[in-house]
């Protein structure tokens, strides 16, 4: 595991690295600009856009070696590809949040994401938050205090808060308020957000108790 | 079991179920164990874990992806397609145009009488389908819609509907823009009624154009099995939907199933089918393939609906008494580019809410060439609140009189804009306000600001408003089946969707209240047109009082037969026997009690069925809900950035059914109202291009975290409402976010000594009306 043997795994596959993926993003606008092909003299090696890359992704302590084109997005292979649809799409275009997901422990919209930048790093989803069929703690503190209607952008939050939380185990209620901030709730269940994510902040130091 | 026992084959003697008698409602609860509690919802564990299957969560092995190709410009002729270099595309598996074989068709336009064609040469608004694409994946199909050549005949447009009328317009419906006749309406005579005022005030108002965009986008996956096509659609009511696609196709209606278990939210803009849903269907059938149609969110803003910008002008006079002796409103709307409603309900405030003999108001709508609107959370509500309770607002400062004061001075008692002025079932309009400024520390509030010389750049500032709800009360059709499985568990089987309002988790409610279940022994199966019964669409805040009198008539069936069979078996009388906790009791023998698993009868039977109608509305009263809403603001006079600071909202909606949602909505109606009073504007370039700027959540500003107060209370008003159905319970949903926008307004005024007329309320618009202040001094 790992992205180094990862990344072998594709060269030797005469795949792309990650490297030679934005090397060749580059000289595509380039190409498209000027009309000269400069492919054949390129190092690293470039590939089409529509040609497939292998790559593995950690999603939630497991394994995924798949074939990606090089353009779709972590939020598109998560939904579509490996049916993790905990994952929502809301805009595509890293307004809303809904798609947030924890890279490497960090909230990350998974809709502005490629799914080759994401080789090698650490992914959690929402689904990574349960173990089997029971709810982490930021998830029950969301029931709790209803900190959602319609719940769509609700996986979104919750990956929020829990990224807040990893950061910062005893945020304050500004602190809270800005960790929230990135993601939208049209519903507006923003206040009972707040309260749910100070629960999840008692909940997850061991304390229980009465909500 | 011995193979000749006569059981295995036939069994006789014990007890099959009975036709229902005729609806007889069940008398109003008087003390209730389960109705009113902060209960979390049923479908919690769903929608926190990621189970909650979605419409845009449902895939098929052999699932393609559709997209829809829009019209660029806001009034255009598509002059000639051409669609074989997307044809032939990796990938793509079918381009649809209005010349494909089969799409042909004719499309009616919701909320008024206007036809086009589905694909339609002549594009009246920017986004209006003219093509669409099905493709392995969505890059694929956006790449061959990028490819679909097509050569428009650009032409002249209008998209501000205060420009609409001018002879130089181009003219989009009729003779000259308008939709049709003005609406208007008139009681007593307002001339006499400004004659008999000591003040009269007349003042325009504007609120702006503002977009749904419920996060999960609108769209479908639809897939055909030979003749029969099953849609899996965002929606908030699958029947419509239905309705909707098999007139569209010309399709019976028994073929088309529509299923939508959840939905990621609507706020009116998702009561009906859109083009996606049957271009989707068109798609399926070319390919033979499951589709998956989900608008991009840029289309959503564009075609999707909105709630539609009102130009309202206000008269009203005044005694020095507080007694309102004549209201004048005009208001000038614009639906879009097809008849859809543009002024809807706009002036219902100024004809309902406040006691006043002189009314008289014109509403006029106007076609522009911009996307239509649809119902946006209480249709024209908030814009006639906006103008309403500002006025009223003015007028206390002119008479020098409280405006809780004002308000408390002019209730009515009965629906004065109905014909022959039926009462209310209940109006809770007097308490909502009387407690919810108690709640709010009203008085005190007031007499310390007018006691303090405010120094410094943050002024603070408080505000009030009142409202009803035109609606609110529920109305047949809606047929409910439940079933009571012989171990005590219940299936509840309802045609409504549940929005996120926590209609599902009230109907447990009624039934863990009817039959004494535990609220995880009932289970729910809703919204599909295929497997659950019939509802109308959620929306109007009519689902829990349209529903849950269903669902109560249903467990009362239920409970009828149960207790038959188990006074047989306990040789009793069935009057004195009641349901706790999965066992029935008598009241009058302690010694006959038995749990519902151990009744033989229910065991031989398997099932016990109980069908509920929502029965109708009392015939000579209305049931509307009322509320009233208090805000505290600080502003910034530097910068003009207001800051909400805390919200008291006392609502009068009924029966509370489940304290813990009904709070949910409260915030969330007070948070959609904000963005309405502080951040939301649609932007339509109308110099150069006609387009919208701002068509995404960058530009467009939905509240956010940051936004919203720290304090939102909330006061439930529950004057036991005995006459509007069997539960009690009336909408809460629109009227929370009716007054929102208009309180913080009176709010900042109240701080800074400025009225501001136009919504939104940014910093820049404060700022600017700050300082030319400053400069006239």
């Amino acid at each position: 595991m790992g992205k180094d043997s990862d990344e072998n795994d594709r060269a030797s596959h005469g795949g792309v690295t990650r490297r030679g993926f934005i090397a060749s993003v580059g000289v595509g606008a380039v190409v498209a600009a000027t009309g000269v092909t400069t492919a054949e003299t390129a190092e690293p090696q470039v590939v089409k856009p529509e040609e497939m890359a292998k790559i593995t992704l950690l999603i939630n302590g497991r394994k995924h070696r798949m074939l990606v084109e090089p353009r779709w997005s972590l939020l598109y292979v998560l939904r579509e590809k490996l049916g993790l649809t905990g994952t929502k799409v809301g805009c595509e275009r890293g307004e809303c949040g809904a798609c947030t997901v924890l890279v490497n422990g960090v909230p990350r919209y998974a809709c502005l994401t490629l799914a080759i930048e994401a080789e090698g790093q650490e992914i959690t989803t929402l689904e990574g938050l349960m173990s089997g069929e029971e709810l982490g703690p930021v998830q029950v503190a969301f029931v709790e205090h209803d900190a959602f209607q319609c719940g769509y952008c609700t996986p979104g939050q919750i990956m929020a808060v829990e990224g807040l939380l990893r950061k910062n185990p005893h945020p304050s209620d500004a602190e809270i308020r800005l960790g929230a901030s990135g993601n939208l709730c049209r519903c507006g269940a923003y206040l009972n957000i707040f309260k749910a994510a100070d629960r999840a902040a008692h909940l997850k130091a061991g304390k229980g108790g009465k909500p | 079991m011995k193979v000749d026992d006569p059981e295995l084959y036939y069994m006789e003697g014990f007890p099959v179920p009975e036709t229902p008698a005729p609806g007889e409602d069940p008398k109003p609860w008087i003390e209730t164990f389960v109705i009113g509690k902060p209960l979390p919802r049923v479908d919690a564990y769903q929608r926190v874990s990621g189970s909650a299957i979605y419409p845009s969560d449902v895939s098929f092995p052999d699932m393609i992806y559709g997209v829809v190709v829009g019209s660029p410009h806001p009034n255009a002729m598509v002059e000639r397609i051409d669609t074989s270099k997307a044809e032939k595309m990796p990938g793509v598996r079918a381009v649809i145009t209005g010349s494909t074989a089969g799409a042909d068709l004719t499309w009616k336009w919701p909320y008024g009488n206007s036809k086009s064609k589905l694909f339609d040469p002549h594009c009246r608004f920017e986004g209006d389908a003219v093509a669409g694409i099905a493709a392995d994946t969505p890059y694929q199909a956006a790449d061959a819609a990028a490819a679909v050549e097509v050569q428009y005949k650009v032409l002249p447009f209008v998209v501000d509907e205060r420009k609409a009328l001018d002879p130089a317009a181009p003219v989009i419906h009729g003779k000259d823009n308008h939709v049709g006749k003005p609406d208007t309406y008139e009681r007593g005579d307002v001339n006499k009624g400004f004659a008999e005022a000591d003040v009269v005030l007349e003042t325009e108002y504007r609120t702006e154009c503002l977009i749904h965009t419920p996060m999960e986008l609108h769209g479908c996956v639809a897939r055909w099995d030979g003749d029969r096509l099953t849609i899996w659609e965002s929606t908030q009511g699958v029947y419509p939907v239905q309705q909707d696609v098999a007139g569209v196709l010309g399709m019976p209606l028994a073929k088309v199933r529509v299923i939508g278990h959840y939905m990621g939210g609507g706020f009116g803009s998702k009561l009906q089918a859109g083009k996606y849903t049957v271009i989707a269907s068109l798609l399926a059938k070319a390919t033979g393939r499951p589709v998956k149609l989900f608008l991009s969110r840029e289309e959503t803003f564009l075609s999707t609906g909105n709630r539609p910008p009102s130009n309202m002008k206000l008269k009203a006079g005044v005694k020095k008494d507080g007694t309102l002796t004549a209201l004048e409103f005009t208001c000038l709307g614009t639906g879009g580019a097809y008849q859809s409603g543009g002024i809807s309900l706009v002036d219902w405030l100024i004809r309902d809410l406040y006691t006043c003999p002189n009314v008289r108001c014109e509403c006029n709508d106007v076609f522009i060439n911009a996307g239509c609107a649809r119902p946006f959370r209480a249709p024209g509500h908030p814009q006639g609140s906006w103008a309403l309770e500002q006025t009223l607002d003015a007028l206390a400062e002119a008479i020098k009189m409280d405006p809780v004061d004002l308000r408390l001075k002019n209730i009515p008692l009965y629906s004065q804009a109905r014909a022959g002025d039926p009462p209310y079932t209940t109006t809770g309009l007097k308490e909502c306000i009387e407690k919810g400024a108690a709640a709010f520390g009203w008085k005190e509030a007031r007499k310390k600001l007018s006691q303090t010389k405010q120094e410094g750049h943050i002024r603070t500032g408080i505000g009030m408003g009142a409202c009803l709800w035109f609606v609110g009360g529920g109305r047949p059709p809606s047929t409910i089946v439940l079933k009571l499985f012989s171990d005590g568990s219940a299936n509840l089987n309802m045609g409504a969707s549940d929005l996120g309002t926590g209609t599902k988790t009230v109907m447990a409610m009624v039934v863990a209240e009817e039959l004494g279940l535990k609220i995880h022994n009932i289970q729910i199966e809703n919204a599909d047109t295929g497997a659950t019964q019939y509802a109308t669409a959620s929306g109007g805040s009519k689902t829990v009082p349209t529903e849950s009198p269903a669902v109560r008539a249903a467990a009362v069936e239920v409970k009828r037969q149960l207790l038959k069979i188990a006074a047989d078996e306990l040789k009793t009388d069935v009057q004195a026997l009641t349901i706790r906790n999965g066992e029935i009791l008598s009241s009058r023998e302690p010694a006959k009690r038995i749990k519902i698993p151990d009744l033989k009868g229910l065991k031989q039977r398997g099932v016990i069925v109980g069908i509920g109608y929502r029965g109708p509305n009392p015939s000579n009263k209305w049931v509307n809900p009322f509320g009233a809403q208090f805000c505290e603001v600080k502003v910034d006079m530097r910068t003009g950035e207001i800051e909400v600071v805390r919200f008291v909202a006392a609502q009068e909606s009924g029966r509370v059914m489940n304290r813990l949602t009904y709070d949910s909505q409260v915030i969330g109606g007070i948070t959609m109202g904000i963005g309405l009073g502080l951040t939301e504007m649609r932007v339509l370039d109308g110099n150069e291009t006609g387009k919208m700027c701002n068509r995404n959540w960058h530009d467009y500003k939905l509240p956010t975290a940051l936004d919203v107060p720290r304090e939102i209370v909330s006061v439930p008003i529950d004057p036991g409402d005995t006459e509007a159905n069997s539960t009690g319970a009336k909408g809460l949903g629109e009227p929370v976010t009716i007054p929102t926008a208009a309180v913080i307004a009176n709010a900042v005024y109240n701080a800074t000594g400025i009225r501001v007329t136009e919504t939104p309320m940014s910093p820049v618009k404060l700022c600017l009306m700050l300082a030319e202040r400053d400069r006239r001094k």
